[in-house]
């Protein structure tokens, strides 16, 4: 009973920090707007500015509903992970499946003459073409995962063939980039920083749409990924076909991180980081508590990074160079309790 | 309800290597009784509880309940039908026994596995029958091993099957913990009417516990009878090659002899 009013405590907590935190987003920026316009505007009132107008409407609120997606759907994705390859430090990044759908991004735009960091809407088949270049990318790392699962039974090499293959998709795409323009390896570079204002208004009804369709789904699976705590031998036998869960999980898993890479670029961290913070805040493995918890809780982390990337004094702060100061502390912390428990 | 095997060949495939370890299985495993499987290592006793609960697939020959073939049943029907506890340790933090033994009522849930008030029932009632509901609120990484083990065969009375199969689970256990354990299988299977078929090395407290015994000798025999029956025939002495390590009646275990 204490366990289920300290998840809704949780819960509550999280949604108001998720609250003050896109407040946050909404009044401070690198321009500063005065906070009886941005009522204004956001009520639809309109601003006499223009300018501020557009600030808010087509860049504060479109990054705001981006990050806070994206940060769950990356946790939730770090989540599905650490429960499928029963690892605690698998996430999307560190597995390589961010830069395998990194990789199919950068395919398709040279293929069709884009450069990354412009993809969103000059690639010739538009961004639906690169978002489905980061399926497959994605798709691709997830089999080589599954497959080395097979063979490697030990779940650290598993991580480790995991940042082999985040190396070589880099490298990949940097030799991709050596026959781009110099125009398109700025770009590539600027990607790579990761950031949260790349979804237009136009595109954000795909992107939310495939994000919030993928989060539902993970919620469905509540009750295999609570089998799957006790091993595949366990899992089996209380009924659950081991093979087509982890096929539908890897596939929810790939849907989240290849749409978030598509417009974000690669960000590392946030994926292997949230769901631990989940646990720590709700003290439970149980997937029906921990999947809000994990959705909540990274999207809050994912606005934090984005109000610190808006607010530095010299311009925009990458969030790739925000999310491992959060994450490697944490990161270090779990090695270090599980070396004293076993 | 009755679990047959017919003519059952057990064993690995490799590629297109086929081994089969042991052959012509006709074993019955009776409800009300407690079974104990034994045989070194390497016998196939792993390898026969893997085939019995569909890890492993029949060689040849066929296992049924009440005459209905046990491989051609999806997973869900068998998860009602035959509950398991491995010898591998549960790694996971954040469970408490509470939430590990309601994972047994997973066969009798709906699709998001909510749990009605029966459930909470059937799940209060397992922790109490094995002595582990003072624990309830434990997370199952705090237990002893010997309280783990208790939580495991608690979530596997849980899941509610006539037939509960456990691999070796005293092997890490100290010898009160063990003695206890066995016990505790002993009730069920007598109490509960349930049919339980577990394997182990520990000799003397399979003998004492044990309704039936399953030998597998080192000929690649497997022997079937009552502990009493097979006693008196002296049928342990068939279990090892050496012919220097002598099974002594009175203490129930093997002993060197010069």
């Amino acid at each position: 009973m204490k366990l289920t009013i300290r998840f809704y405590i949780t819960c509550i907590v999280l949604l108001a920090v998720l609250f003050l935190l896109a407040l946050a987003c909404l009044l401070y920026g690198s321009v500063d707007i005065p906070a009886s316009d941005i009522g204004n505007i956001i009520m639809g009132k309109g601003s006499d500015n223009a300018a501020w107008d557009i600030i808010i409407r087509q860049s504060r609120v479109p990054m705001i509903i981006t990050a806070a997606l994206a940060g769950a759907a990356l946790s939730v994705s770090g989540l599905l992970l650490q429960t499928t390859f029963n690892n605690p430090l698998a996430g999307p990044s560190i597995l390589g499946v961010s830069a395998g759908a990194g990789l199919g991004v950068a395919i398709v735009m040279l293929a069709t003459g884009g450069t990354i960091g412009t993809l969103l809407g000059t690639a010739a088949g538009g961004y639906i073409t690169t978002l489905i270049g980061a399926l497959i990318g994605a798709g691709a790392v997830l089999a080589i995962l599954i497959a080395f699962s097979a063979i490697v039974r030990s779940s650290t090499m598993l991580l480790i063939v995991g940042i082999l293959v985040s190396y070589l998709a880099s490298s990949i795409i940097s030799l991709l980039n050596s026959v781009a323009s110099e125009e398109g390896i700025h770009s590539y570079v600027t990607w790579g920083f990761g950031n949260f204002s790349g979804v237009t208004t136009g595109q954000m009804p795909v992107f939310a749409t495939a994000i919030i369709l993928s989060l539902i789904a993970a919620t469905l699976m509540v009750k295999p990924l609570n089998a799957l705590l006790l091993g595949t031998r366990y899992a089996e036998n209380l009924g659950v076909n081991t093979h087509r869960t982890r096929n539908t999980l890897l596939v929810i898993t790939g849907v989240l991180t290849a749409v978030v890479t598509a417009f974000c670029g690669p960000i590392g961290f946030i994926g292997l980081v949230v769901p631990h913070v989940a646990r720590f805040m709700t003290a439970t493995s149980h997937h029906a508590r921990l999947i809000p918890t994990t959705i909540l809780a990274g999207a809050d982390v994912a606005l934090l990074c984005t109000l610190i990337s808006v607010n530095g004094a010299h311009g925009i702060i990458p969030i790739n160079a925000i999310t491992p100061i959060i994450g490697v502390p944490i990161i270090i912390y779990i090695i270090v309790r599980e070396k004293i428990h076993n | 309800m009755q679990l047959t095997t017919h003519d059952l060949t057990i064993g690995y495939i490799t590629g297109k290597q086929t081994t089969a370890i042991l052959s012509h299985l006709n074993l019955n495993l009776k409800q009300g009784r407690l079974t104990a499987l034994l045989g070194r290592n390497g016998a196939g006793k792993s390898t026969l509880l893997r085939t019995i609960t569909s890890a492993s697939q029949p060689i040849d020959g066929s296992i049924d309940i009440d005459g209905k073939d046990l491989t051609a049943m999806n997973g869900r029907e068998r998860s009602r039908i035959i509950a398991l506890v491995t010898t591998e340790r549960i790694t996971v933090g954040g469970l408490t026994v509470t939430d590990l033994v309601s994972l047994g009522r997973q066969p009798h849930t709906g699709f998001l596995g909510r749990l009605s008030q029966s459930d909470r029932d059937t799940v209060e009632h397992a922790m109490q029958l094995v002595g582990i509901d003072h624990k309830a609120n434990s997370y199952t990484s705090d237990l002893s091993d010997g309280e783990r083990q208790k939580a495991m065969i608690a979530r596997a009375l849980a899941q509610d099957t006539p037939i509960i199969i456990l691999d070796e689970p005293t092997a890490f256990l100290d010898i009160a913990s063990r003695i206890e354990t066995m016990q505790l299988l002993h009730k069920l299977a007598h109490e509960q009417g349930k049919a339980v078929l577990l394997s182990s090395h520990d000799l003397s407290q399979s003998l004492l516990m044990a309704d039936d015994l399953w030998l597998i000798t080192n000929k690649g025999k497997l022997i079937d009878g009552t502990t009493a029956e097979l006693l008196k025939e002296n049928a342990l002495e068939r279990l090892f090659d050496n012919p220097r390590i002598k099974f002594n009646p009175t203490l129930l275990d093997f002993q060197y002899q010069e």
